[in-house]
């Protein structure tokens, strides 16, 4: 699933994805790691996202 | 900031092999364990336990045991606070604290073996194990399901009828005990094994196994009559352990203190909270500080295993060895309540290789036995118990060589995974080669012997990380640290990063653990990430030292801030500057700290984000005696890119032990459960952990690819090596009898079994 956002770092993201998709909006803050061009970030809303930037989303990791 | 970038530069101490400052008390005994914490006063708790796999508790009456002379509390479900679904991030997942709280107390029924149903707080350990038994519950006994694939049935008792797939379109009307489902998806499957001549297809199924640490869980508490509240205990995250407490509790994180005690081991499975906030209650009620030690059997029938799982691979590929559709299914069992690490299993399952057309589904079920909890890259050598096997089958059907396999479709900078990313500098292809080029890996082999290669991949982790680097009077260096020391040598690594930074003598830098009031808040030290982000905190708490160290002397020199430097542990003239003045080492400016503004200290707060994923090729091999299937491992080699090592031998530590605990999830362990769902071999002398005896000398060679996204390049380096030894030991074992095994553990009997059917033909 891909779409395009205007957005300037990673909490307006998750604002524009769960305003265009709700059922993804109460998983975005606590269960997902975000990838931007390539740099994976985790717990990072204020994350600057750049133009003609590729952003992923997929689920956090930790680990043991 | 929450990264800094790749410095490449000489280095005097990072690198080498100091002894590390903490180890002393570690051989002579006087380290301090959750055991060995005690307070006067002190009361002894201990826990009914469920006898049942699944039964509704229809009541329990606590009064007879409220009566024995001796028992100064009891508490049950009524006293802690219900919970509504409210997630957070806690280890290796997420957790949903109505059943953290669940889990912690039963409260609508038992749902395993050692469910906790109440506690007792008594004088001593024989008086609370005597109220126990008089304690009486009536049970509704219900059928339970503890196979994965059995509780994925339709018909499959449920352990929660509140409970609908999450994952699915449209959104299930019927509850099911499969909790969630994942799916990554790259380009076309179907069209990627139309291109395929020749094709492997396999089921591998795999058993919860234990992360053996051999210190049981131990807690002490004290709650004061304010509501304030002391807890000691044994854990790999004091601030989690803080926020669960007081989440379930429902207090304010402020009035709890909690202090980590020496751990003896965690390996993931003491992030999470069991019988802490039990001994807070306990305490509360009884105006005494309350102690709770787990036994060996409350450790394996109550807290976290890994998962089991049922693994289903095809692969395709052409005749030249180019892999053209890979496909997995992962279903894993999360225990009893949702939450197994069948997400990052399905992330990492094939990411080592460069694929065009992937498809993986994971399925996270719900059984009737122990909530699982993390353990060394949770999910991933399940995953690669079945990939790498059938990437052997696969080479072995191509007569190619394993590594080469490996090697013409391994993943490389800039390699697009199929959950998103690209991924950026990596050593998987480094770490290929160095173990084609290790003698080992041409060595002769034996009748009956059998080589088995296999590779494994970890994401890493950072998160919040917060330290305090303090300036001793005479120049010695304090360094508080907010990661604990729950593996072989990461303050030895941390304290040898201050001292580089600072250009000072390592023996000048000592380092501690604090309680959750000294520093802000860490996440748990797990994840691979104590050195990496630790390490990139401390790197920052140094140089703001740095920073008042210049200024300061900039002051008492009387020169510009700009002619000062800082080199080889002292404040000096700046290449270039017109001003000159008299250098003056730590210990001198220290000395003067007082009189010249004060102590002088950095620290840093920092979400540490760029870990930089990990890669491990292992070699091993085996030799079967074939009259009893027994497995015995003659040579094993770790290989691993770990971005850089700080301190070699630790990193060296940290590759033996996963591969020593890979070792024996291969070959022997298993979670026994009988037909009624009770665990039948809770206690390490039927759950076969291997000993020294067991295994040869672990060979490792250590791959260094710098993490850009790290000044020292680190990248974490301890989950990686558990990855790949459950592979490879079940392909050497193939090679040796010319039988593939597909179900752990490789146990002599099953061995043996393997045999006799093939000999049959």
């Amino acid at each position: 699933m891909g779409c395009e956002l205007a957005v300037a770092n990673v909490r307006q993201l998750f604002q524009g994805l769960g305003e265009r998709y709700p059922e993804l909006a109460a998983h975005l803050d606590t269960e997902v790691a975000v990838a931007i061009d390539g740099e994976i970030y985790q717990d990072a809303l204020l994350q600057a996202i750049l133009n003609d930037s590729e952003v992923f989303l997929f689920p956090k990791i930790a680990g043991g | 900031m929450s990264s800094l970038k790749y410095e490449d530069r000489a280095l005097k101490i990072v690198g080498t092999r100091p002894l590390r400052p903490d180890g002393v008390d570690r051989v002579t005994g006087r380290a301090r364990y959750g055991a060995d914490y005690n307070l006067p006063g002190q009361l002894i708790g201990k826990v009914l336990r469920s006898p049942h796999a699944h039964a509704r508790i229809k009541s329990i009456d606590t009064s007879l045991a409220a009566a024995l002379p001796g028992v100064k509390a009891i508490v049950t479900r009524d006293d802690f606070a219900d919970m509504p679904d409210d997630f957070a991030a806690a280890g290796e997942m997420m957790i949903n604290y109505r059943d953290v709280t669940r889990n912690m107390m039963a409260r609508e029924k038992v749902l395993y073996d050692g469910h906790p149903l109440a506690a007792v707080a008594a004088v001593s350990d024989a008086i609370a194990c005597q109220a126990l038994k008089l304690i009486r519950v009536d049970y509704e006994i219900l059928p339970h399901v503890i196979d994965v694939v059995a509780a994925m049935r339709p018909d499959a008792p449920l352990l929660n009828e509140e409970l609908y797939t999450e994952g699915v379109k449209p959104r299930p009307t019927r509850p099911s005990n499969i909790a969630k489902r994942f799916a990554f998806v790259r380009g076309d499957v179907d069209a990627g094994f139309a291109q395929a001549e020749v094709i492997v297809e396999r089921e591998f199924n795999t058993k919860p196994v234990h992360q053996g640490y051999i210190e049981p869980q131990a807690c002490l508490a004290s709650y004061a009559e304010d509501g304030q509240v002391e807890l000691w205990t044994s854990t790999q995250g004091h601030f989690v352990i803080r926020s669960q407490c007081a989440k379930v509790l429902q207090m304010d994180v402020s009035k709890l203190r909690v202090t980590p005690t020496e751990i003896g081991g965690g390996f993931g499975g003491k992030n999470n909270i069991y019988n802490e906030p039990l001994a807070i209650i306990l305490s509360k009620k009884t105006h005494r500080p309350v102690k709770m030690v787990m036994t060996r059997e409350e450790v394996f029938r109550a807290t976290g295993p890994t998962s089991g799982g049922n693994v289903k691979v095809k692969l395709g590929a052409t005749r030249d060895g180019r892999i053209t559709a890979a496909v997995a299914e992962l279903n894993f069992q999360a225990g009893a309540f949702p939450g197994s690490p069948v997400g990052s299993a399905s992330m990492c399952a094939f990411t080592r290789y460069d694929l065009e057309n992937v498809a993986v589904v994971g399925n996270d079920v719900v059984v009737n036995r122990p909530k699982v909890a993390a353990y060394r890259a949770p999910g991933a050598p399940i995953a690669a118990f079945g990939v790498e096997s059938a990437i052997d089958e696969m080479a072995k059907k191509l007569g190619m060589d394993p590594i080469e396999l490996r090697l013409m479709n391994a993943a490389k900078e800039g390699t697009q995974t199929y959950y998103g990313p690209k991924l950026g500098k990596i050593g998987y292809v480094e770490t290929l080669q160095a173990a084609r080029a290790h003698p080992h890996y041409s060595a002769p082999l034996g009748p009956n012997q059998g080589r088995g290669v296999a590779t494994g991949f970890w994401f890493n982790v950072g998160g919040e990380t917060t330290c305090a680097l303090n300036v001793n009077e005479d120049g010695t260096v304090a360094l508080l640290l907010g990661t604990l020391e729950v593996s072989g040598g990461s303050y030895a690594s941390l304290a040898m990063i201050v001292a580089e930074e600072l250009g000072i003598a390592l023996e000048r830098v000592r380092p501690h653990s604090g309680d959750t009031s000294s520093l802000g808040y860490n996440f748990v030290t797990a994840g691979s990430r104590s050195v990496f982000a630790s390490g990139m905190a401390c790197v920052v708490a140094a140089r703001a030292a740095i920073d008042e160290l210049r200024n300061r002397v900039a002051k008492i020199r009387e020169v510009p801030l700009e002619a000062v430097q800082w080199k080889d542990g002292q404040a000096q003239p700046a290449a270039g500057s017109a001003q000159q003045f008299a250098a003056m080492t730590l210990a001198e400016i220290a000395a003067l700290a007082s009189k010249t503004g004060g102590p002088i200290a950095g620290h840093a707060e920092i979400n540490a984000q760029g870990a930089g994923p990990g890669f491990g090729a292992h070699i091993v091999d085996v030799e079967v005696d074939r009259e009893t299937g027994a497995v015995k491992v003659l040579r094993y080699t770790a290989v691993q890119d770990v971005g850089r090592a700080i301190h070699p031998a630790y990193v060296e530590g940290q590759m033996q032990g996963g591969a020593a605990q890979g070792i024996g999830w291969a070959l022997n362990e298993e979670y026994v459960y009988g037909a009624d769902g009770i665990l039948q071999n809770p206690g390490f002398l039927d759950y076969r952990m291997p000993v020294a005896s067991d295994l040869p000398r672990i060979d490792t060679v250590i791959v260094e690819v710098p993490n850009p996204r790290h000044p020292y390049g680190v990248r974490g380096c301890g989950e990686v090596p558990i990855i790949a030894p459950m592979a490879a030991i079940a392909n050497a074992v193939s090679a040796a009898i010319g039988v593939r095994l597909c179900e752990q553990p490789l146990s002599p009997p099953r061995v043996l079994q393997a045999i006799v059917a093939a000999a049959k033909g």
